[in-house]
């Protein structure tokens, strides 16, 4: 079946495998928006063990897509994982640091005779929730901003003389955390760091059967609102109106060796040279604000799916706004033709082909986790199942 | 060859060395315990008797511990192959990145969603829709371990793939071939299998404390049952696989068999040593020359190596100098390079593929063609390019090409000799359990629990001679680690280093204490 696409279909068909797992991945991220909620939602014991339940029976499932999202990357574009990974070393190493401290956190917090206690695994899930999310977002950024990098392939065979023999090198010394300081990554990191606190509310609003928690995560649901969109319109103009890396198409070449340069307004012209992803983007946009301004008001009683399918919605269109349509989705300012497109960081034909029938099992996989979801989710959280229930965190 | 930070180098490794002994630490038990767990389960479900759903409770409780950190301690480690690695993401990754694909979309997934059930399912789902959950938790585990030691596999014995000069990297070819490699299929069935053992010395062991303070004796009784029967299977198909494994290292990694035997000279009728010390190494000396450690003390077992190796008693195995200098076959008069020979080839193989590169940057057709039919020419790829990770190696450096003997040969000693010590305690144990005699057996009960710290140590050991036994390569003979690293400053790993030693040294203690604190509570003890 898969056989019959050609090389640059299965780069795009596993572009968007990777979108969507990256957009199921910001959605997942409620589970890290409502650890940095605890504090805020929950004023006593009970309230905060309620909470801490809540997300801790979905914490694994962030975990395990943030992990395919990069065994995925891996497996279809292996010259990003080279890239970014060995080269934007502190940033991912800060992203990891920020999900083991979560692993252990949930099953450790109340169990007694913990070494650290209680408030250092709960500052675990705080550091998780806020590092976690604004760091992917920022790094995230850098695939409409660029990053210093270059790649040559021929540095593999660089034995007799002086130099690396490194194919993928970072050319700026803060390896990553230079991107933080870009205007827009930020944005993007502190937009994804609200959205996920947005979605964590209306999560355990919607999870939990107690009126107060109900009362302030209403109230904390504006209080996040604002700076969201803020950060989100902020982001929003700039990538619209920017610069962009756009892939100069030679049939006369292999497009390997294609060329990259600047085109103004790049990203503005992929939503109207692809006004399937406009649509996603503001139905994905709007399902985010329903989300919000529905509940905000009470007429919306699943907010949280309203605002979690818009989640998904918007980060697929703009993952495919940033790979698609002839451009570079991981640029480099440093060297433009060292830019990553989805022909030139790509697996072979064979391994997109393989590893494309292994992704028909992903509505298998989809399907059973619907199914757990639901036995789990039938009944609300409350305080009485909190002190009769035999295994809680 | 000055153009290699060995400091880098060493500390990148020494990174990689720690996150996967750390997560070995908690991998073995989670593989083997979520099986226990569900055979314990089944028998409650069978039975309708509450003293095996406490039973079941007890150990589905540690092994949530258990599970949590070991999880913790894994992240790292997919994504270590891109920060530390990036060269060798790219030069295989078109191979290596799919299995851990496949590992998070049919493992992961499959472990993380049943495990809520698992936990908190008691009351919420059917009896059998909870006994197949805790099934697919332990079955998504050991799913999980398939693709992770098919990449392991992999890297040791490399096939499936063809390089392609274009990419600069090998590619897959043949999806079967790597997922079916006897290396692979062995290291899967050797690895799970010491994981089942060390589950049932863990229970073993703590069900012998009960035993000893005279606590929750019936459940203690029950427990130990259920786990030296599985231990009983598990170690013989531990030590069957073992001795496959064998015959897999001397056929693709002869230097690791070597160096695991600390066999110098090579020879017929090689004996197996049983137990042995190595001298103290010679001071070095100024010429580069290996060091040599002849043994203090050793007891042999006649042809026994041989026989091992190749199922011939008469077959020759090579030693280390013999691999360094290069060796003809006494039986078979095949002739095999020495180290140097195949640098010359590594050599030739990586300034191939640079010219051949550069003539396509430089749109010269004759040398685009020319230099394109030796990747095209099987001959030149299984003879020459074969050896291309040599050619990172010279005169001056060709003592890295030699893995360290004293590890590799402690390391399988050490774990061989568990390994029969572990098959004995569970045979004993079973035997005395059905004659209801064990509990007077305080000597044994006593073994038991001090065999835990011992199997841990076995399964250290397996990966210690694993992974260090198979040095420099990343890949065999394809590439090593100084030609797989990062760029990065050194420094920036020592950070790295240090903060990971740390964090999983907090966990490691906290999880510990949480696990005895739990022991300590009873197996019919409140939660």
């Amino acid at each position: 079946m898969f056989e019959t696409l050609s090389l640059l279909q299965l780069q795009q068909y596993w572009w968007m495998i990777i979108s969507l797992l990256a957009s199921l991945l910001v959605f997942l991220f409620f589970v890290q928006g409502g650890q940095t909620m605890i504090y805020s939602l929950g004023k006593n014991d009970m309230e905060k063990k309620m909470i801490v339940n809540s997300l801790g029976r979905k914490w694994e499932f962030t975990f395990t897509t943030l992990v395919t999202f990069g065994g995925a990357f891996f497996a279809s574009f292996p010259l990003f994982y080279s890239t970014s990974f060995g080269g934007a070393y502190w940033v991912w190493m800060l992203i990891l640091f920020a999900f083991i401290i979560q692993a252990v956190a949930y099953e450790y917090r109340t169990k007694p005779n913990n070494f650290l206690g209680a408030k250092t695994y709960e500052a675990f899930l705080f550091i998780n929730g806020a590092v976690g999310t604004i760091l992917i977002g920022v790094a995230v950024g850098t695939f409409f901003t660029g990053s210093e990098f270059s790649v040559n392939k021929l540095n593999l065979t660089n034995i007799f003389g002086s130099g690396s023999t490194t194919i993928s090198a970072w050319e700026n010394p803060a390896h990553g955390l230079e991107a933080a300081l870009n205007i827009q990554n930020l944005s993007l990191g502190l937009a994804v760091f609200f959205l996920a606190r947005i979605l964590g509310i209306l999560y355990l609003k919607n999870d939990i059967d107690d009126k107060n928690i109900s009362t302030r995560a209403e109230k904390h649901l504006l209080y996040n609102a604002v700076p969201f969109l803020v950060f989100f319109l902020t982001f929003a103009a700039l990538l619209l109106t920017k610069d962009g890396f756009a892939v100069i198409p030679d049939t006369n070449v292999d497009p390997l060796l294609w060329k990259v340069q600047m085109e103004p307004y790049k990203y503005l012209h992929n939503f109207l040279a692809m006004p399937l992803v406009l649509v996603l983007f503001l139905i994905g946009v709007l399902g985010v604000l329903w989300g919000i301004i529905g509940t905000l008001i009470g007429k919306c009683h699943k907010g949280f799916w309203a605002a979690g399918i818009g989640t998904v919605l918007t980060v697929f269109a703009l993952f495919l706004l940033a790979g698609f349509n002839h451009t570079a989705y991981y640029p480099s300012t440093f060297d433009l033709n060292s830019s990553l497109t989805i022909m030139n960081s790509s697996s072979s034909k064979f391994t997109l082909t393989v590893m494309s029938y292994v992704s028909l099992m992903v509505p298998f996989v989809l399907a059973y986790i619907i199914y757990a979801w639901r036995a789990i989710n039938n009944k609300k959280i409350s305080s009485e199942e909190m002190s009769s229930e035999s295994h809680t965190y | 060859m000055g153009n290699f930070d060995m400091t880098l180098i060493d500390w990148s490794r020494g990174q990689f060395a720690l996150t996967a002994m750390y997560h070995w630490i908690f991998v073995p038990l989670t593989l083997g315990l979520g099986f226990i767990v569900a055979i314990m389960e089944t028998i409650y479900v069978k039975t309708g008797d509450e003293k095996w759903k406490k039973i079941t409770k007890f150990w589905a409780k540690l092994f949530g511990i258990n599970f949590a950190i070991g999880v913790a301690t894994g992240i790292i480690l997919e994504f270590e192959f891109g920060t530390n690695w990036s060269n060798y993401s790219w030069f295989v990754g078109d191979i290596f990145g799919a299995p851990l694909a496949i590992e998070g979309i049919m493992a992961f997934f499959l472990e993380s969603t049943f495990i809520a059930i698992m936990f908190f399912g008691w009351n919420k789902v059917s009896k059998s829709f909870h006994l197949t959950s805790t099934w697919l938790v332990a079955i998504g585990a050991n799913l999980s371990a398939l693709w992770i030691l098919v990449a392991n596999a992999w890297m040791q014995d490399p096939v499936g793939m063809q390089f392609n000069p274009d990419t600069a990297r090998n590619e897959m070819v043949d999806f079967w071939a790597i997922l079916f490699s006897p290396t692979a299929i062995n290291k899967f069935l050797h690895t799970i299998s010491s994981g089942y053992v060390l589950a049932a010395v863990f229970v073993v062991g703590i069900a012998s404390w009960f035993l000893l303070k005279n606590r929750d004796v019936v459940f203690a009784k029950k427990s130990i049952v259920v786990a030296a029967v599985f231990g009983i299977i598990s170690s013989i198909y531990l030590i069957w696989t073992g001795d496959e494994s064998a015959r897999q290292v001397a056929r693709v990694q002869p230097m690791k068999f070597a160096a695991m035997e600390a066999l110098w000279e090579g020879q017929t009728n090689a004996p197996l040593v049983a137990i042995g010390f190595l001298e103290q190494p010679p001071p070095p000396n100024d010429n580069n020359e290996y060091k040599e450690k002849q043994f203090a003390f050793k007891i042999e077992i006649p042809n026994m190596l041989s026989y091992m190796a190749f199922l011939d008693a008469n077959a020759y195995i090579p030693g280390v100098k013999d691999l360094v200098n290069g060796y003809t076959n006494p039986n078979t008069g095949e002739v095999t390079p020495s180290y140097f020979d195949k640098i010359a080839l590594g050599r030739e193989a990586i300034t191939t593929l640079k010219n051949y590169k550069e003539a396509v940057n430089a749109g010269n057709e004759a040398d685009i063609k020319r230099y394109r039919a030796k990747f095209e020419d099987e001959q030149w790829m299984a003879g020459t390019f074969r050896y291309f990770g040599f050619g990172y190696y010279d005169k001056d450096n060709f003592t890295g090409l030699i893995p360290s003997v004293p590890i590799a040969f402690y390391s399988f000693h050490l774990m061989v000799i568990l390994g029969g010590h572990f098959l004995a305690l569970f045979l004993v144990m079973l035997i005395f359990s059905l004659n209801n005699k064990l509990q007077k057996m305080k000597w044994l009960l006593y073994i038991g629990i001090w065999t835990i710290p011992l199997v841990y140590i076995a399964s250290q050991s397996g990966w210690v001679l694993a992974e260090l036994g198979r040095q420099p390569w990343v890949i065999q003979d394809m590439m090593p680690t100084l030609a797989a690293v990062s760029k990065l400053d050194a420094i920036s790993v020592q950070i790295t280093f240090w903060l990971f030693a740390a964090t999983f040294t907090a966990l490691l203690i906290a999880e510990i204490k949480i696990m005895t604190t739990q022991i300590k509570k009873g197996m019919t003890g409140g939660h």
